[in-house]
């Protein structure tokens, strides 16, 4: 069992609102020296592969088909493999 | 004409886009999204709402339903495919039409009447229009029209969009409310015109799409 | 020696709750548990410990409020279902009819506010449906603390946002409700939420576990641990220490529920015949929908726990039968038709798991891991020990209602324009532009107006629907307060021109075991109750949310009044807004100087005080007769009722969202266009139906003025002029609560 974390988030020339009101409203609860907020999406992913290589395919290509919209969104991701 | 309503688990306003055809006497059906099959309609229309509960991103999962690929099917053969609100983020998402709708630049579901503007009277889903400002309704949290500068470039040169905002509530590239593929038989379109078709609601300035469409 | 299942070891024996009077944390009291261990002849174990103290929680047994709902007057000619199932119906004809309730979610929106106030709209709806109605309609009815407050600029964010996250999604209109603003409900925000629905007569449902050997059948979300004790934890006040709540708080998943609502929708409609009752999950889960339902039929039931649809691993029974996981429903259906019923959840991905029977022996039985781990009187378990309750008129309310608030009026102009500004008048729309009000294509008034206005396809009518509170009022006075939100929100209704024909309510109070506070609780009760007699409004629904309380100190007592009404021909609906310039603007009824709890004194005093002045219930009776025959004889083309800020506020409304101004003359002081008399429309006329107006409405309608092009407000009293450019206050009214927000 391969157990993959991925992590989404919009890319560098992207507007995310989230984002924004989140550091206005840590600006306004005096955390002041924020610079910028970008919140993303989180996946944990467990499935079965043949090998490590072939779970880093398989989790690319989930994530390339689906959690992603490649207009707006980057990703990165790390994998493991569960022992029993 | 002979029209499909493609019913997602989730679509909300599938019922409304019914209610709006019959109005305009069409021979409309809901066909469910499992279905494979869309060879005997001449129009499909995705309606607004929430499909799949619009989790990951709106459209996202909807565009893999089994109805994606005769939708597909019915854009090869050059039928008219109108995808309001959740359909014109289905059809982003399943790559109909370029761009994607993403959330509001202020975050939060709108609904409101908004002024627009019919930027290309031409099209096969604007051409009955005689005035080229018109209000229509808007509902939704995530209508920001998105699309890189080529894109929008190549959007304005082959006047694939349709309708613009003229107070631009969501924060779209371009004021961009509404485009058509490059075909020109795709149209997507975040505002509601099935809900602006009868004076005792308020509206009509959705009348003229329906009758453009019609109007073969 | 029995084997305890592995999921209850750590459970306390019966000995050790006895010993350590563990049912104390879930609100059972010693009296009412030594009750139980006397009835049982034995001492219950956890799960039945667990069992009693979730049915016997006042927010499922409502056995404090009961002596008052008792008194409510639910029955007339309209009335096909009243109080005690999931929503009251009433008849609206041609074999259809009108489906509503409101409930509040008060506490769980203080705790966590987006998914507090979301499940609050599921769960209302989940009632509308399990009746066999197709909702229609949403109305959200919000009090929050003033909004200079961070903590409530937090919670309003939170709460609208989580309206519209679910309303929105489920593809349910919001079209109306009201929001205010009050420092009595800082930390503790009201969140009423009403919901409508449409069902052919033909298709209604009860929650009735009838038929020995029917089956029980399991419909919607899986279990799993959330809001485990939400029903104890509603019936208890909490302090401001809120974290360790957090648990009792459920997350919702409208796509879900919509895929339950269409499915259970289309069940009732297709397998009519087999289906005998239908009730929601709601307050304390499974428990509670099958003990009434088998309560209702004066009949026992046996579920399996095991094959109730699990989300987590290792639960327990107590757990499996207090969780209120959302979207659940339970179905009693015959034996023999149980696939067919199922199959149609199944269709549209949805479980439905036959859990148990119906049985003739009057039990509450539960199996689990092979074992009885609970078996009790169906009828012991939903009838707790009738209380009786201590009532004591507070002091404040001793005082003369002759010693009215004497306002201030040195620029009554700026007053008017300070007043539309103040955030219980000021215009909501910013927040209910959150809200989807168009979905279904039904909406024919939308949010902004006196009721919404609902159309009925395929017809000719319409429903009109509005909430209304009026905490101040009941706070100086709950008799006369209860009876004015009563008439209140049916002014709101006969101003679209439609008839009011039923009542729902959610009664907000403090804790009943203070007599202060149940002697509100009973008097409010009472002034509704009569009003709702006099225009024929029966009270066919509601619910009663106690304990709104935050370190002892209560809110206002705060009934919320929802009213329904019916206009039979849509084209006839009115609005609020002035329609041409040169109409005729009346007055119905006259202004008194009731200055005692109003918006004004609230301004100038920053408190409100004082008793209330009585009012003639049938003149109010009258005048809403008079503007409904106006309307129905198409004389009246605008009508809009005088409520918060007075006859000056409702004015300056009608001549919002349109190009016009008003010219009106009063002999009395200016103060009294600020003043909140029961009992009085503005309506305008087109000259030339003067005469028949005139000939209508006789002495009880005045003409005090008329629309101008020019968009100027002029309010001449006898003292002092208003004289206000109307664009500018508008501009007031509008922006103020963003404002407000944003600062």
């Amino acid at each position: 069992m391969y157990f993959g974390r991925v992590y989404v988030s919009y890319k560098k020339s992207v507007l995310d609102p989230q984002g924004e009101v989140i550091k206005s409203g840590l600006t306004h609860m005096g955390f002041e020296k924020i610079e910028s907020v970008k919140q993303g999406k989180y996946f944990e992913i467990k499935f079965a592969a043949t090998d490590m290589e072939n779970a880093k395919q398989e989790l690319v290509k989930m994530i390339e088909a689906l959690l992603i919209n490649a207009n707006t969104e980057t990703y990165r991701y790390d994998l493991k493999e569960l022992g029993d | 004409m002979k029209a499909a309503v493609i019913q997602f688990p989730g679509s909300n306003c599938d019922m409304d886009m019914m209610h709006a055809l019959k109005d305009f006497k069409v021979d409309a059906t809901l066909v469910s999204h499992n279905e494979t099959d869309l060879s005997d309609y001449d129009a499909i229309f995705l309606p607004g709402g929430f499909s799949f509960g619009d989790y990951l991103r709106s459209g996202a999962i909807a565009r893999f339903s089994p109805i994606m690929e005769a939708v597909k099917q019915a854009d090869e053969a050059g039928k008219r495919i109108v995808g309001i609100c959740n359909g014109f983020q289905i059809l982003t998402e399943a790559g109909l039409l370029p761009g994607q709708l993403m959330q509001n630049e202020h975050p939060g579901f709108i609904c409101d009447e908004v002024k627009m503007e019919v930027t290309n009277p031409d099209t096969k889903f604007s051409r009955d229009y005689q005035t080229s400002e018109i209000t229509l309704p808007v509902a939704h949290g995530e209508g920001r029209y998105y699309a890189d500068q080529a894109t929008i470039d190549s959007l304005e040169k082959n006047h694939q969009i349709v309708f613009k905002y003229q107070t631009n509530v969501n924060g779209s590239t371009d004021d961009i409310a509404g485009i058509t593929n490059q075909k020109g038989n795709v149209l997507g379109m975040m505002p509601h015109p099935e809900r602006a078709i009868e004076a005792i609601l308020g509206n009509t300035d959705g009348r003229k799409l329906f009758e453009s469409i019609l109007d073969n | 020696m029995v084997k305890v299942p592995e999921p209850m070891r750590n459970e306390p024996s019966p000995e050790e709750i006895k010993k350590n009077k563990v049912y104390l944390d879930w609100a059972l009291t010693t009296e009412e548990y030594d009750l139980i261990c006397d009835h049982l002849h034995r001492l219950p174990n956890y799960t039945e410990t667990g069992l009693f103290a979730a049915m016997w929680s006042e927010h499922c047994s409502y056995k404090k409020s009961k002596p008052v709902l008792r008194k409510f007057w639910s029955q007339n000619e309209r009335v096909l279902q009243g109080p005690g199932e999931g929503a009251g119906v009433l008849d609206i004809g041609d074999q259809q009819a009108v489906v509503f309730k409101a409930e509040s979610h008060n506490h769980p929106s203080a705790v966590e506010p987006y998914e507090g106030a979301a499940t609050g709209v599921g769960g209302i709806l989940r009632d509308i449906f399990s009746m066999g109605a197709q909702p229609i309609a949403v109305l959200d009815s919000l009090r929050f603390g003033e909004l200079n407050n961070n903590d409530t600029k937090h919670l309003v964010n939170g709460i609208i946002a989580g309206i519209a996250g679910y309303g929105n999604a489920i593809g349910i209109p919001t079209v109306g409700g009201e929001i205010g603003f009050d420092a009595t409900y800082q930390g503790n925000p009201l969140v009423n939420v009403m919901a409508v629905g449409l069902l052919n007569q033909a298709d209604m449902q009860v929650g009735k576990a009838e038929g020995i050997g029917n089956r029980v059948l399991y419909v919607g979300a899986k279990t799993g641990r959330d809001g485990i004790h939400g029903a104890t934890f509603a019936s208890s006040d909490f302090d401001s220490g809120v974290e360790k709540n957090r648990s009792a708080v459920q997350v919702g998943d409208p796509f879900l529920e919509k895929l339950v609502m269409d499915a259970t929708i289309k069940a009732i409609r297709e397998h009519g015949d087999a289906i005998v009752g239908v009730q929601d999950m709601g307050a304390a889960g499974l428990v509670s929908s099958s003990a009434e339902m088998a309560d209702e039929a004066g009949t026992g039931v046996l579920l399996d726990l095991d094959k109730v649809p699990q989300r987590e691993t290792n639960m327990t029974p107590y757990e499996l039968m207090l969780s209120e996981s959302q979207e659940r429903m339970l179905l009693v259906v015959k034996a023999n038709q149980v696939a067919e019923v199922a199959k149609v959840f199944e269709d549209a991905g949805l479980s439905a798991v036959d859990i148990g029977e119906v049985t003739d022996n009057g039990k509450y039985v539960l199996s689990f891991e092979g074992q009885t781990v609970a078996d009790v009187d169906v009828n012991y378990l939903t009838n707790p020990p009738k209380q009786v309750m201590q009532e004591t008129a507070p002091k404040r309310l001793t005082q003369d209602a002759t010693q009215q608030y004497q306002p201030e009026m040195t620029n009554a102009s700026q007053t008017l324009t300070d007043l539309l500004k103040q955030s219980t008048i000021a215009s909501k729309a910013t927040l209910f532009r959150h809200f989807d009000s168009m979905v279904r294509t039904n909406t024919v008034i939308k949010p902004g107006g006196d009721a919404a206005l609902v159309r009925i396809k395929g017809t000719s009518k319409a429903l009109a629907m509005t909430t209304d509170i009026s905490g101040r009022y009941t706070y100086l006075n709950p008799k006369i307060g209860g009876a004015l939100a009563v008439a209140e929100a049916a002014r709101n209704i006969v101003a679209t021109g439609a008839t009011p024909i039923g009542i729902t309510d959610c009664l907000n109070f403090g804790d009943p075991d203070d007599p202060e506070i149940y002697y509100e609780l009973d008097k409010s009760c009472e002034g509704i109750n009569d009003m709702a007699k006099v225009l024929n409004t029966p009270i066919i629904s509601g619910n009663v949310s106690l304990y709104n309380e935050t370190d002892g100190q209560a809110i206002y007592p705060t009934p919320m009044v929802g009213m329904v009404g019916l206009l039979d021909d849509v084209e006839k609906a009115t609005t609020i807004n002035f329609k041409n310039a040169d109409d005729l603007i009346y007055l119905v009824g006259e202004v008194r100087p009731d200055f005692n709890g109003t918006e004004l004194q609230k301004m100038q005093t920053g408190e409100i005080k004082g008793n209330l002045n009585d009012f003639d219930k049938n003149i109010e009776k009258q005048h809403q007769q008079l503007v409904l025959a106006g309307i129905k004889q198409q004389l009246i083309n605008s009508a809009h009722d005088v409520a918060e800020g007075g006859l000056g506020v409702t004015l300056a409304e009608m001549t919002f969202n349109t190009d016009f101004g008003a010219n009106v003359k009063q002999a009395h002081p200016v103060s009294w266009y600020f003043a909140e008399s029961p009992s009085l429309f503005v309506v305008t006329v087109k000259p030339e139906n003067q005469t028949k107006f005139e000939k209508l409405v006789g002495d009880q309608a005045r003409l005090i003025g008329k629309v101008t092009t020019d968009p100027q407000l002029k309010l001449v009293a006898l003292d002092q002029d208003i004289n206000v450019n109307k664009n500018e206050i508008e501009k007031g009214y509008q922006e103020a609560i963003t404002w407000q927000l944003n600062h």
